[in-house]
């Protein structure tokens, strides 16, 4: 018997079979429907939590290395890297000089002060020093005025680049540029506005800070202090490459002897997607196995239901093997049936999932069901169909024709 | 004589049933042939074999030892899937309680054996149709077993019988369940299907429906008691005779 026209025919009956139940049938798929709705909405959770990881990180930049004496998530104490050599401008200019594979660089220096605007105090505002390559090299946009000019930029001008947060306290309602306000107890010209870029991890805002040229920084916070030489490579693909360049000429920079570790760290977006990945690995394979859990207990359910219908059905079975049905017709025809139950199952919580992702969106996480998710909903459900249907199944394919003719 | 070809030949047939110790007999050696288009009755009281017999014939089940021709097939050391081919072509079912499809409507129910035959469904619902129509329900096709009459129903399994061109068509007490006046209508269906060539075997302990038969073999403690021509049969050899 031609197998699509055993399939087709299979297909009616299991329908014919569901709709003559159909409380039956839903309750049945009960457990399948709470099953996929749990394990659609797990991926989709996951998904929105990594997405969310992701736009939080955006900022760090995946084509910027950073060359620091800490590394991040670096197994050593914390003293082991306190106690390291700074780095300094004479090894900046160095680098800057000799990097082949660095598109552009700039060097920076932070520290938390106190920022003052007529009588408007804001304290904990991050004061970064940099050069007027900074903006190149992180992509930074302008929302109003301009970035620090090479000239200003080495001759260390009073002049500064505010982030939003820093304009909403100051400058509401009126245009900051060409205003001065105080650092410290240092007067600064208002030149331009960086355009809005969100938190890093959601922790610390990127928008609440003030750029200077790194010349002004070092003459009134003091020159020693360690660096940040933020590097853009020339190809995102080639970070490797740009790695290994970079620590052999830091290590000639820094002199460290042959056969020493390096004394220094390179850093990138991509230390906090490992430690992130590593940490959400677990959830992942934590939710999934739970989740799973209801699934199971689901086609347990289904099991049982398809054993109660191959006995149910024993007197059909034996009318259907009298008439030529061959094991295999009949073993298809439950498996079928309790596939599309399944399947069935597998639809109704698909369709109570994605509204929920769509809530989640809009209210909770940045996620939206992704289509692997969805596909994957439905292969698991019509997975666990075969699986819940297989024995009941073969039950009712190898009995004895005479037996189940006789069974009333 | 052309017709007098071999249908069904029984060699040394046994059936033993093991119910843990014990151990049963249903049939003690049969032997038989039955040749085509020929019209017999199986008869027997009940615990007879007959039931284990025809179930032997119809290929739902296989002898012990001894062996089964059908067709010159030997059925008897067939598997469960070419015993289900064998049924599917050869035999024609006509059971007491009609075994239809209750949720199917007549034309399903007739169409059956031509979708595990694999056949289209342009095929199966011409093939249907003619047959339904055959047994006089052309204007009961749509409906379901318990929208028709007993009588209905029959004709219905009679009609599913036919519709493959079964070699035998094989009625197991087939107007056990209906009123006299319908169990005779059933008969004059058969003898028509018989009259047309179809070989007919009815198995039944009711000895006046036996007497529709040509030839009557009794069963007794899973033996052939009698194997004789009934008095129809007797008649029709005579005019055959005759002819000749």
């Amino acid at each position: 018997m031609n197998f699509f026209l055993e399939i087709k025919e299979n297909l009616i009956i299991s329908y014919k079979a569901i709709t003559a139940n159909k409380l039956r049938s839903f309750l049945a798929t009960l457990g399948i429907v709470i099953g996929i709705t749990s394990v659609t909405l797990m991926q989709t959770a996951i998904e929105g939590i990594t997405r969310a990881f992701e736009k939080s990180i955006s900022a760090i930049g995946a084509d910027v290395l950073y060359v620091q004496k800490f590394e991040w998530f670096g197994k050593e104490d914390w003293s082991f890297y306190r106690n390291r050599k700074d780095i300094t401008m004479a090894q900046f200019n160095y680098l800057d000089k000799n990097a082949q594979t660095a598109a552009i660089m700039c060097p920076s220096v932070g520290a938390p002060k106190t920022v003052k605007y007529n009588d408007l105090v804001l304290e904990n505002v991050f004061c970064v020093g940099t050069t007027y390559e900074y903006q190149q090299t992180f992509g930074t946009n302008m929302e109003d005025g301009r970035f620090f000019t090479n000239k200003e930029s080495e001759g260390g001008y009073p002049v500064v680049v505010i982030g939003t947060d820093i304009r909403k306290a100051f400058f509401e309602n009126t245009n900051p540029i060409g205003k001065t306000l105080k650092i410290g107890s240092y007067s600064f010209k208002v030149i331009g506005v960086i355009e809005k870029q969100g938190s890093l991890l959601g922790l610390f805002s990127l928008d609440n800070r003030v750029i200077i040229p790194i010349n002004r920084f070092f003459k009134l916070f003091g020159g020693k202090r360690g660096l940040t030489i933020n590097i853009k490579a020339q190809d995102v693909k080639n970070m490797d490459e740009s790695k290994e360049e970079i620590t052999s000429i830091m290590r000639k920079a820094r002199r460290v002897p042959l056969g020493e570790n390096d004394d220094f760290g390179i850093n990138q977006q991509e230390a906090f997607k490992t430690t992130f990945e590593s940490l959400t690995a677990l959830i992942k394979i934590i939710g999934t196995l739970i989740t799973s859990l209801s699934l199971i207990v689901g086609s347990v359910g289904i099991a049982n239901i398809m054993f109660v219908s191959v006995k149910e059905r024993t007197k059909e079975i034996g009318i259907r093997k009298a008439i030529g049905a061959k094991r295999r017709t009949i073993m298809y025809q439950f498996l079928i049936e309790s596939i599309t139950i399944c399947l069935l199952g597998g639809i109704i919580g698909i369709l109570i999932s994605f509204p929920i992702s769509l809530i989640i969106d809009a209210y909770v996480l940045p996620t939206a069901m992704p289509v692997w998710v969805i596909v994957l909903g439905l292969f698991v459900s019509a997975l666990f169909g075969i699986m819940a249907g297989f024995f009941p199944a073969w039950n009712a394919a190898k009995m004895d024709p005479v037996e189940a003719l006789r069974y009333e | 004589m052309e017709n007098q070809k071999i249908l069904i030949e029984l060699k040394d047939i046994t059936k033993l049933y093991v119910m843990g110790v014990e151990q049963l007999y249903a049939l003690k050696g049969i032997n038989s042939n039955i040749i085509k288009n020929d019209y017999v009755a199986i008869m027997g009281p009940s615990g007879s074999g007959k039931s284990t017999l025809m179930n032997i014939i119809g290929c739902l089940d296989t002898p012990t030892t001894g062996e089964y021709y059908l067709n010159g097939k030997n059925v008897s050391e067939m598997d469960d899937d070419e015993l289900a081919e064998i049924r599917n072509i050869e035999i024609g079912f006509v059971f007491q309680t009609f075994n239809l499809l209750a949720r199917s409507d007549a034309l399903h129910n007739v169409e059956l054996p031509l979708i595990y035959r694999g056949l289209s469904k342009a095929a199966r619902i011409e093939k249907a149709e003619e047959a339904l129509f055959n047994v006089g329900l052309q204007d009961r096709m749509k409906h379901k077993p318990n929208e028709l009459s007993g009588g209905q129903r029959q004709r219905v399994a009679i009609a599913r019988a036919l519709v493959n061109d079964p070699s035998i068509i094989l009625a197991d007490e087939p107007t056990g369940n209906l009123d006299s006046k319908t169990g005779e209508e059933i008969m004059g269906l058969l003898e028509e299907l018989n009259q047309k060539g179809n070989t007919i075997i009815i198995v039944t302990h009711e000895e006046e429906i036996s007497q529709h038969a040509h030839r009557v073999i009794k069963i007794r403690d899973g033996l052939i008691e009698s194997d004789a021509l009934s008095k129809k049969g007797n008649m029709i050899r005579e005019r055959k005779e005759i002819l000749i």
